[in-house]
């Protein structure tokens, strides 16, 4: 629930559920359900070995950039940690060059060079994929220093989890990013662990959202897993950031079903807890009875809607599989401009 | 349309493992995500989740299963209303660790193909130094006003050029590098931070990904210790890392190398740290000329560069070409004498030891070639090489700690390039391999000297002094 309002437009929500409309439900639902696809897909390809080193699935959090994207406007930019796919699937990057980047194939994002943990688009100000916990975070407001700086109206979604929330550089920059009022929207996407440390075990205070406090930066508790309660508490905080009034922080409760990365068995957490999350929290699952309760849509129209979506991922997983590997030449390629 | 369901692999190395229980079976439905089975290695347990939905049709490999392939068949799924004994499933062959696109070895998957031969580095060809005009008056400078001269030049050719780290601005430089800069360019280009440097260093590639041209200065290189991670790990690497993408035209500059009686972490050379890194551009001037027209093409070059001042250098005068844009190129190491007989080659502060004992060695009529390398990497080794091929003797001096120095890069280079000219083994004078100690005494010792430069010269000339 909101817990603090600065921005106080939008504070006629607070207390009731801010509402979709079908199309807003329908979009919402044929994108969570891109990128839960495209992830079941990835874990498939891993498994065969078709994807090497770390690969971490974003399953069960597909609301987090889900919403925060329908509050955004182009132009703004987003940066995340290595926990990526989604982020790149919501800004419309095509499912075929992240697939094929995840197999390391010449036309993946970043020409194979990068991996499920590095990939860009200028076009869609997408600054990557980031591997090192928590430095995104002061890549991030760099991104909104810029966009100070040249008068711009963009915001920096600088996305980061519960685990780098402990990383020291995040006080740095909450600390410039207030200091300097910077256009910056902090979205910790809390999942409850830190690879395999919860969060109870590793932060001496558990409320995420009160971590600016001490820099004056306003923060609220969302609940991640209802992409209606994202996308309302993102307009708040994208507008604060966007209006002049410097950071804001929004703590994205949500949970991930996967383990850490594939190799991550996954052993401190129960499976009742993962169990109930999925049955009772899903976020597809939360639209999805809503589409139907409305009658927005029919069982038959959301399976057709499964179907499409379903070709989309076979199609980037096709074209992964077969695209060929980078030329030779490009080892010594783009070290330097 | 049935799906087989494969044995996963848990890891990139993981070949087999033990199919330890089936949690569904046969005839049973599943969604896309439910655990169906539980699969063993020696390491770990994992879940093995469904892709799909759809019916159980088969269980290929029963529970209990020891060693099973990765890519065996272990189920099939069908979808509703289809028939089980429509399924057919070669169980002779496992898929192991075959990759499947090896159906199509035209198409260049990966394969078990030889690879082809590691293409040859690209090599660097820096452009030569722009020639003085002239009649072109030259004004005695400081190593401090020239740093400063260059940065305001490019402020004023680029409004996306800005200047930020501690004290820049209201105290105008701890070391008044950027005296003046306030006044001229104002509070929004000429930014006092916090002391934070591995949230402003952060801060700064990332302005520098969104297209702003930061000047990010460390009051010393000491304190980049702290954000050597986004020095190297963001924007070193992320060119690459996004094939092409993105860009990282930021400037990190500041003193570097040992100070005056400041002790251990205070006073330190990192030439040979950031020397190391593919995609940084790492220059270390010496002269006041070099300083600004180096700095200057540093501010304008898209990648990131670490610009390595000293702080002992700051105050020493220089001639200075008094030109509306006087540039140096990067990558290009500068012949400052000529000689026949031995090859010196240093770079910043060692360049102070290496003069003076040219001077003294010239003297004595042993006829010096002096190379100041000015840029790191590149590293301009056709310059160094050409030099050894005449004199057939080298000696490398810095202040840095001799082991992985940038000596011992050049000594290795040289054998690869040069050995058939070499008539002696390169010698490194560097720095003491020590912490830098306190005492005026140790520290003077720790330190290389001109006397030291001599000594090494004599030994690769073979001199009996």
């Amino acid at each position: 629930m909101p817990k603090k309002t600065d921005a106080a437009a939008k504070a006629s929500t607070k207390g009731n559920m801010p509402a979709f409309t079908k199309e807003e439900e329908l979009y919402a639902y044929k994108e969570m359900l891109l990128i839960r696809r495209f992830e079941e897909k990835a874990g498939q390809m891993y498994g065969m070995g078709l994807i090497g080193g770390f690969c971490h699935l974003y399953i069960g959090q597909e609301a987090v950039v889900t919403g925060v994207h329908m509050a955004s406007k182009k132009g703004d930019a987003s940066i995340t940690g290595y926990r990526d796919h989604g982020h790149m699937l919501i800004v419309g990057l095509d499912p075929k060059a992240v697939m094929a980047e995840l197999t390391g194939r010449k036309g993946g994002l970043s020409k194979g060079k990068g991996g499920s943990m590095h990939m860009f688009s200028n076009e869609e100000r997408f600054y990557g994929g980031n591997g090192i916990v928590g430095a995104q975070v002061s890549l991030g407001t760099g991104l909104a220093f810029a966009a100070k700086y040249r008068e711009e109206d963009t915001v920096s979604l600088t996305y980061f989890g519960d685990g780098a929330a402990n990383q020291g550089q995040v006080y740095e920059s909450f600390n410039m990013a207030k200091l300097w009022n910077l256009p910056v929207v902090y979205i910790i996407e809390n999942n409850k662990y830190a690879m395999g440390t919860s969060l109870e075990r590793a932060a001496s205070t558990t409320d995420l959202s009160k971590r600016g406090e001490s820099f004056g930066i306003p923060g609220e508790q969302v609940d991640g897993m209802d992409v209606r309660m994202v996308r309302d508490a993102a307009e708040r905080a994208i507008q604060h950031a966007r209006e002049g009034n410097g950071p804001y922080i929004l703590e994205m409760l949500t949970y991930r079903y996967r383990g850490h990365s594939m190799s991550d068995p996954a052993k401190y957490r129960s499976k009742d807890e993962v169990q109930s999350m999925r049955s009772e929290r899903d976020p597809i699952e939360q639209v999805k009875a809503r589409l139907l309760e409305n009658e927005w849509a029919t069982e038959e129209e959301l399976k057709d809607m499964d179907k499409d979506v379903r070709a989309i991922v076979s199609e980037a997983a096709d074209f992964a599989t077969n695209d060929p590997e980078p030329d030779a030449d490009e080892l010594y390629t783009e070290i330097t401009v | 349309m049935s799906v087989e369901i494969l044995m996963p692999a848990l890891s990139p190395t993981m070949e087999e493992g033990n199919l330890a229980k089936w949690l569904v079976k046969e005839g049973d439905t599943v969604s896309a995500g439910d655990v169906i089975a539980e699969i063993e290695t020696d390491k770990a347990t994992m879940e093995v989740e469904a892709v799909d939905e759809g019916v159980v049709g088969k269980i290929v490999v029963e529970e209990g299963a020891q060693n099973v392939k990765v890519n065996t068949v272990i189920a099939v799924l069908i979808e509703e209303g289809e028939s089980a004994d429509d399924i057919k499933v070669d169980t002779s062959a496992p898929a192991a660790s075959e990759e499947p696109k090896q159906e199509n070895p035209e198409e260049s998957g990966p394969s078990e193909q030889e690879q082809p031969s590691v293409p040859a580095a690209p090599v660097f060809e820096a452009k030569a130094d722009s020639e003085i005009p002239e009649g072109t008056e030259m004004v005695s400078t400081t190593v401090r006003e020239a740093l400063r001269d260059a940065m305001a030049e490019e402020m004023r050719a680029d409004g996306d050029v800005f200047v930020m780290g501690e004290e820049v601005a209201e105290y105008q430089g701890a070391y008044k590098v950027t005296q003046g800069l306030l006044q001229e360019f104002g509070a929004k280009r000429v930014i006092d931070t916090p002391i934070t440097e591995h949230g402003f260093a952060g801060l700064g590639v990332g302005a520098a990904f969104a297209g702003l041209k930061p000047i990010v200065e460390f009051m010393t290189f000491n304190f980049a210790m702290q954000a050597i991670d986004q020095i190297i790990n963001s924007a070193a690497k992320t060119h690459y890392m996004s094939g092409g993408q993105v860009t990282s035209p930021i400037v990190f500059r500041g003193p570097n190398g040992p100070a005056a009686r400041v002790g251990a972490q205070h006073s330190q050379d990192f030439s040979a740290w950031y020397a190391h890194i593919p995609g940084l551009i790492v220059v270390s001037p010496y002269s006041a000329a070099d300083a600004k027209g180096l700095l200057k093409s540093a501010i304008r070059n898209p990648n990131p560069v670490v610009f390595l001042e000293n702080e002992l250098l700051y105050g020493q005068s220089f001639d200075v070409p008094k030109l509306a844009d006087w540039t140096v190129p990067l990558g290009k190491a500068k012949v400052v004498r000529e000689g026949a007989d031995v090859t010196i080659v240093s770079h910043s502060m060692g360049m102070r030891y290496a003069t003076e004992a040219t001077e003294k060695l010239v003297e004595s009529g042993i006829d010096v070639e002096l190379i100041d390398l000015r840029t790191l990497r590149p590293l301009d080794m056709p310059t160094v090489v050409e030099s050894v091929k005449k004199t057939g003797r080298c000696v490398t001096v810095e202040e840095g700690w001799p082991q992985g120095s940038i000596g011992s890069e050049i000594a290795a280079r040289l054998m690869d390039e040069a050995f058939d000219y070499l008539d002696a083994p390169v010698m490194r004078v560097t720095g003491k391999d020590v912490p830098m100690p306190y005492a005026a005494n140790l520290e003077k010792l720790a330190l290389p000297s001109a006397k030291e430069v001599i000594e090494a010269v004599n030994a690769v000339t073979y001199r009996q002094v």
